[in-house]
């Protein structure tokens, strides 16, 4: 019978041992400094390595229990969380809103101590309203890591289109800092340009914002990126487009008047992408509107780094789970 | 440092008469400020000068030495919850609050469960007020039936019954024609029409749509849906000259319609916050609900624009908006939980800190907009000064006692406030309501508080 090997090397790398990561909650990326992001990176470039053997898991968290809680739909995040926390061999819980307490009208509040007294050491939440996370962070004692909050930030997105980023220019010699993204979109909407804007900046890339000004306002820049209204003039200057989905959910007027006229200036398409340069890379973070802000020819296109993403967000959870999880413990010096 | 606070409920107006001796008169409606006694008989002002002692050798004498004697303060603008939402305040409970915090005429606002819009409400309160035997309490009465913003209610017996002014205060009457109707019927009798200024369609945010609500991801509620409401009203009122409040002013463009209104000459009069005056919207960042307040808080160049707003006179009146919530309700997500805080127990000391200890304007004039102006406002001539026949409402202020904002501490019923550990500086000594002492907070003098005073937690 052959046994997988019971130790990751990457978890006792150099890397891993000497950085400084004392965060018990992941709440958002604008609170990280640019060592506490490349710690994650790392941590993820070292467990990546765990998805490709044929016995799927380490150890590392062994007798930890993580709960899903989850006020919004989400299939991909959850089950990225799900095989991330049972990969490290935590065991994880799915806590449905649907067919919980929830909907018989317990306060976030009750419901996350609720789930605390039953103890548990990680909640990753996802919730409608921004700022939910940081909220349940104040309620509850173990770890809370936020899987997207409202219009706020989705920090394991950013933390794995960074890693996304990282690894496909490593490849070329080029560091972050090098980079010019764009981010494509409802902005205005969206946690996962949040996160990125922040994670991207504070890793010295320059970043570009671009959408109509209904989903894109100029007040943008107040927050150290650039902010256009004319996606073909930015095209041939970015290395990384990262395209946002247009979020029908979250719109609460008319921001733009058709799916056509949004497609015509800020879909991207085949056309759009001869005007790239051509070592472009493609990001969205799913799930897609395909022919409205990206055409199948360029989501399924080489330039495409769509389901390395999804690839890649496992190994970013597994490191997010694992740290903080694990700075929860004696050493833990609080949020 | 211990000191006694004291609630005394009074039920009668046979008092024996009050001689205040020692302190300093501030009577702005008169532009007096000097040593001066006041005697107070058969609850109203007998006599304000020196020498007074002769006159009433029975009379009970309280000591102001070392404190100021002004006018009770007046409040209007208020939350007391009371009919339907008693966990978070009642009409006692606030009354309470309203006297320890130096007031003794505060107004009340409709937006009760169900809302104050009829004269049977308006009879209620007023009868639970008088029960709880503390300061008066005004009610005002809806602009609409239910405040849905469709139907005008019975205003003219709501006016009959007592109600002081009318507001669909939560929400401002969006219906441009229903607005006009309401401004046309209330200028009948020369009736108040307070008007929460906040454009429906350009609302549903939970904060100031500014910088830091793009970084927080949170809605925003922009300023132009409060200038946008004042801008209308004032072009409706123009050709009907009803008497047109606008409360608690929050933006710079705000500040300035009513200006160029008032240089007009149009009839419109302003309230502002202590909140409005002292905090800022970046404060929201961390999600705390104690921050979330409608109108929210506004950048610093409104800051600074409602303050040069009360300078220049464009603002009457200093009100505190007390609005009352329970923690459950507060402890929700940012988006979920309710505006507001609460604000009678310390305005005073926070009017001080934002207007005086700034530098911007001196005790008088301080006590004009917290006293007499707002009694003109409201049309009350029997209050909001000290001269001889007006009510007994005296508030006795210790201009330099510091100490330090406790929620624990309150009489009302809830603690909902941003403010909680600031060092502040003036405190209430005494509260006199129709010539009886309502609230005594004694044992604590001037001058023995520690340090830090004015400084920030």
């Amino acid at each position: 019978m052959t046994v997988a090997p019971q130790t990751d090397p990457g978890l006792t790398s150099d890397t891993v041992k000497s950085m400084v990561w004392t965060r018990r909650h992941l709440l958002a990326l604008e609170d990280l400094t640019s060592q506490e992001i490349v710690a994650v990176l790392d941590t993820a470039r070292a467990l990546k390595e765990v998805s490709t053997r044929s016995i799927k898991k380490v150890p590392a968290l062994r007798g930890k229990v993580v709960v899903n809680l989850f006020f919004e739909d989400s299939t991909r995040t959850r089950t990225s969380f799900r095989l991330s926390a049972q990969r490290m061999s935590a065991d994880i819980v799915d806590f449905s809103v649907s067919t919980s307490s929830v909907s018989k009208g317990e306060t976030l509040r009750d419901t996350a101590r609720n789930l605390e007294a039953m103890g548990i050491d990680a909640i990753v939440i996802r919730h409608r309203s921004s700022g939910a996370a940081e909220t349940l962070s104040r309620l509850v004692q173990c770890s809370v890591i936020n899987a997207g909050d409202g219009s706020h930030e989705h920090p394991t997105q950013g933390l794995l289109d960074v890693f996304t980023i990282r690894e496909t220019f490593e490849a070329q010699g080029r560091k972050i800092a090098d980079l010019h993204v764009a981010i494509v979109g409802d902005v205005a909407h969206s946690r996962v340009a949040r996160s990125n804007l922040w994670a991207l900046t504070k890793l010295g890339a320059r970043v570009t914002l671009v959408g109509p000004t209904t989903l894109c306002p100029n007040q943008f820049a107040d927050l150290g990126v650039a902010v256009s209204h004319d996606l073909d003039s930015v095209l041939p200057h970015v290395d990384v487009i990262n395209l946002l989905r247009v979020q029908f959910e979250r719109l609460t007027s008319a921001a733009f008047p058709s799916l056509r006229e949004y497609n015509r200036f800020f879909g991207m398409d085949e056309t759009r992408l001869q005007k790239c340069r051509p070592d472009v890379l493609i990001l969205h973070p799913g799930p897609m509107n395909r022919g409205l802000e990206i055409s199948t020819p360029v989501a399924d296109g080489p330039r495409s780094a769509i389901l390395h993403q999804v690839t890649n967000g496992l190994a970013v959870r597994m490191a997010v789970l694992y740290l903080c999880i694990g700075a929860s413990g004696d050493n833990a010096s609080g949020p | 440092m211990k000191t006694t606070r004291s609630i005394k409920p009074h039920h009668t107006t046979n008092a024996d008469p009050v001689l205040i001796v020692n302190g300093t008169v501030l009577d702005p409606a008169r532009n007096f400020q000097g040593a001066a006694e006041v005697l107070l008989v058969d609850g109203k002002v007998a006599a304000c000068g020196t020498g007074l002692s002769a006159q009433a050798p029975r009379a009970r004498r309280i000591d102001a030495a070392g404190c100021m004697v002004t006018p009770g303060l007046i409040d209007m603008h208020v939350h007391l919850r009371q009919p339907g939402q008693e966990h978070k305040e009642t009409i006692a409970t606030g009354a309470a609050a309203a006297v320890a915090g130096g007031f003794t005429t505060i107004c009340c606002m409709p937006n009760t469960t169900p809302a104050l819009d009829n004269d049977t409400q308006i009879e209620y309160v007023l009868t639970q007020a008088s029960r709880s035997g503390l300061c008066q309490v005004l009610p005002m009465g809806a602009i609409t039936k239910g405040r849905q913003g469709a139907e005008l209610a019975e205003i003219m017996l709501m006016h009959e019954a007592g109600a002081i002014g009318f507001s669909d205060d939560g929400v401002g009457v969006g219906s441009a024609a229903v607005m006009a109707k309401a401004l046309q019927y209330i200028k009948m009798f020369d009736g108040l029409l307070s008007q929460h200024c906040e454009e429906p369609t350009l609302s549903g945010g939970s904060m100031h749509a500014g910088t830091a609500a793009l970084r927080l991801g949170l809605g925003g509620i922009p300023a132009a849906a409060e200038e946008l409401m004042i801008a209308r009203d004032l072009l409706l009122n123009r050709r009907i000259g009803a008497r047109y409040h606008v409360q608690h002013v929050s933006t710079a463009g705000a500040v300035d319609l009513i200006r160029q209104a008032k240089r007009r000459g149009e009839s419109v009069t302003a309230e502002v916050t202590p909140h409005h005056l002292l905090l800022t919207d970046d404060l929201c960042a961390g999600y705390d609900t104690r921050f979330k307040m409608n109108p929210p808080l506004r950048s610093r160049s409104d800051v600074e624009a409602c303050i040069n707003g009360i300078i220049d006179g464009t603002l009457d009146c200093l009100a505190t908006d007390h609005a009352p919530h329970a923690p459950e309700e507060k402890q929700r997500e940012f988006d979920q939980a309710p505006f507001g805080i609460v604000g009678l127990e310390t305005a005073l000391p926070l009017y001080v800190k934002a207007l005086i200890d700034s530098g911007h304007i001196t005790w008088l004039k301080l006590i004009e907009l917290m006293s007499h102006r707002p009694a003109v406002v409201l049309g009350l001539k029997d209050r909001g000064s000290l001269a001889v026949g007006c009510r007994a409402d005296i508030t006795v202020i210790d201009p330099a006692a510091q100490w330090q904002i406790d929620p624990t501490e309150f009489y009302s019923r809830s603690s909902n406030t941003p403010f909680s550990g600031w060092q502040v500086r003036g405190q209430v000594r005494s509260t006199i309501v129709a010539g009886q002492v309502v609230f005594e907070n004694i044992g604590q003098t001037s001058g023995q508080a520690p340090g830090n005073r004015g400084s920030r937690p």
